[in-house]
């Protein structure tokens, strides 16, 4: 078994925001339950992960820092998660259903290289 | 209460108080010499009872009498003496011979007792035979009854968990916070196994199941009456272990079959136990954390109420968190069904068969029931899976009986 990380990036503009619409936001939460825990009912997931706050700073090489990411991008990463799986192939299967991807968001899938 | 019942009950009740109060007045190395004093104090009440009449206060006498033996065996033993002699004079004042039987200090010496028996050395099922022979008063064959095994096997399981109860001396007096939080977590695993070997027992003896379930509710009860053990965890642990008791004689019909939860008749429902459960649940939400405790005690707690619309899906998203906290077959066993419960039977399929559990009968059951109304050649198919897989009788039988009602 190998780890990878889950890394979800969607466009805040057309995520659900919890100030806005508390109803939907709930279904979300319940959503994201489902499939993590289904996840982790299979014994596959490492590490259920965290969301990011919306908010942060972009350092570049220049030495400037912008207020972002999404000023410049239109996605930003909302979260991510580690869960395990034999093979990319199947770490990808057990990442389709991502309640990100009802939202026009995607999953980015990668192998973790230990250190 | 007869007389001819009275000696067994003052056995279980106070044989494992005066136990804990001798080990915790004079150190755990005197293990056996406490269990002598204790068993010799019972054997002098059954003598002079039966020639005298009872007491007024027969637990009173016992403890009386158990003092005395305590006096007379440091008097004819030299050896110990010495050793306590000395110990006197180099301060370390382990071995105390002034003692009382109070409240308190039974209290102490019992939850003192609880630490030191769920010690992490050991095996998990070695604490527990541990528990049941020190803390409860039970037998070897009774410990092996109720493990389905031989009283050799329980007698080698012992023998070991003792030689390490001695080396890991352990007084609940001279701990803080910090050691009773270390070990805590240990000791509740242990209670909450104890009372699943009588809930989920392989022996079908009604009456051992029982005697399992109430002492680990006596054990639980105990640290919640110390403010340093009574978190709310343990009241989560208590509150679970009620509202599963409640129902322990709906959940096996007149010829020991199961009966699953949704077909139970309701009224069986020792409904003051669901009070206590009630009880302690309020407790266990004082704070702010949720442990595994809290998230089976909840889900417990949804089983006793009608069903509304949202049950299900409350038991869902505790069965969610608590598969997230820690894996277990059963837990997502549980969960699937209680997802097919919420989502329809079909996409509940999808979600167990996702589980893979092919060496799992209580899989292949769940499979069996869930095809039931879709396809009943599956669904025989998997019971029978089910039941070339399981050892319970009680489990044969009942999956037999669905197959039977199937091919009708």
């Amino acid at each position: 078994m190998k780890d990878f990380l889950l890394i979800y990036r969607a466009d805040y503009t057309t995520y659900p925001d919890p100030k806005k619409s508390p109803e939907e936001m709930q279904a979300l939460v319940q959503k994201w339950m489902n499939w993590v825990a289904g996840i982790a009912a299979q014994e596959k997931l490492v590490d259920r992960g965290n969301r990011l706050v919306r908010s942060g700073k972009v350092l570049k090489s220049s030495g400037s820092a912008s207020d972002g990411p999404y000023t410049e991008i239109k996605e930003s990463i909302m979260g991510y998660s580690i869960i395990k799986a034999t093979s990319l192939d199947e770490a990808s299967k057990l990442a389709e259903g991502c309640p990100i991807l009802l939202y026009d968001g995607s999953v980015e899938v990668r192998e973790i290289n230990a250190i | 209460m007869q007389e001819h019942e009275l000696i067994p009950h003052l056995f279980r009740t106070e044989y494992s108080k005066i136990i804990a109060v001798l080990c915790n007045s004079f150190d755990l190395r005197h293990l056996e010499v406490a269990e002598d004093i204790a068993s010799e104090t019972f054997l002098k009440a059954a003598e002079i009872w039966g020639i005298k009449g009872v007491p007024e206060n027969p637990t009173a006498w016992l403890y009386t009498v158990a003092k005395n033996k305590v006096r007379d065996y440091f008097k004819h033993n030299s050896v110990i003496e010495r050793q306590f002699r000395e110990a006197m004079k180099s301060g370390d004042t382990g071995i105390e011979l002034d003692f009382e039987f109070s409240h308190q200090n039974i209290a102490d010496s019992q939850l003192a007792m609880i630490f030191s028996v769920c010690n992490p050395e050991n095996s998990t099922d070695s604490q527990i035979c541990l528990a049941l022979q020190i803390l409860c008063g039970f037998s070897v064959e009774e410990i092996a009854g109720a493990f389905l095994t031989n009283p050799e096997t329980i007698k080698k399981r012992l023998h070991r968990a003792r030689t390490n109860l001695r080396n890991g001396n352990f007084r609940i007096k001279a701990l803080g916070d910090i050691e009773i939080k270390d070990r805590s977590d240990n000791v509740l695993r242990t209670l909450y196994l104890l009372f699943n070997e009588g809930y989920f027992s392989k022996t079908n003896d009604q009456s051992i199941r029982k005697d399992l379930c109430s002492e680990a509710i006596r054990l639980a009860s105990i640290l919640t009456e110390n403010v340093l053990t009574d978190t709310p965890q343990v009241n989560a642990l208590l509150a679970l272990m009620y509202f599963q008791s409640s129902r322990f004689d709906a959940r096996t019909n007149d010829k020991g079959e199961m009966v699953l939860l949704e077909d139970q008749d309701k009224s069986l429902w020792d409904q003051a136990l669901v009070e206590r459960g009630n009880h302690y649940l309020v407790n266990a939400y004082e704070g702010k954390e949720v442990s595994r405790y809290h998230l089976e005690a909840a889900i417990a707690y949804w089983h006793t109420t009608p069903t509304g619309e949202n049950k299900w899906q409350h038991i869902l998203q505790l069965y969610n968190q608590l598969i997230i906290i820690e894996y277990s077959p059963v837990t997502a066993l549980n969960r699937a069904f209680a997802f097919a419960k919420v989502y329809g039977f079909e996409k509940g399929i999808e979600e167990t068969e996702k589980l893979n559990l092919c060496d799992n009968s209580h899989y292949y059951s769940l499979l069996g029931y869930l095809y039931a109304g879709v396809d009943i050649a599956r669904a025989i198919g998997f019971y029978e899976k089910a039941i070339a897989l399981t050892k319970s009788r009680v489990e044969i039988e009942t999956l037999g009986r669905e197959v039977k009602r199937l091919k009708l």
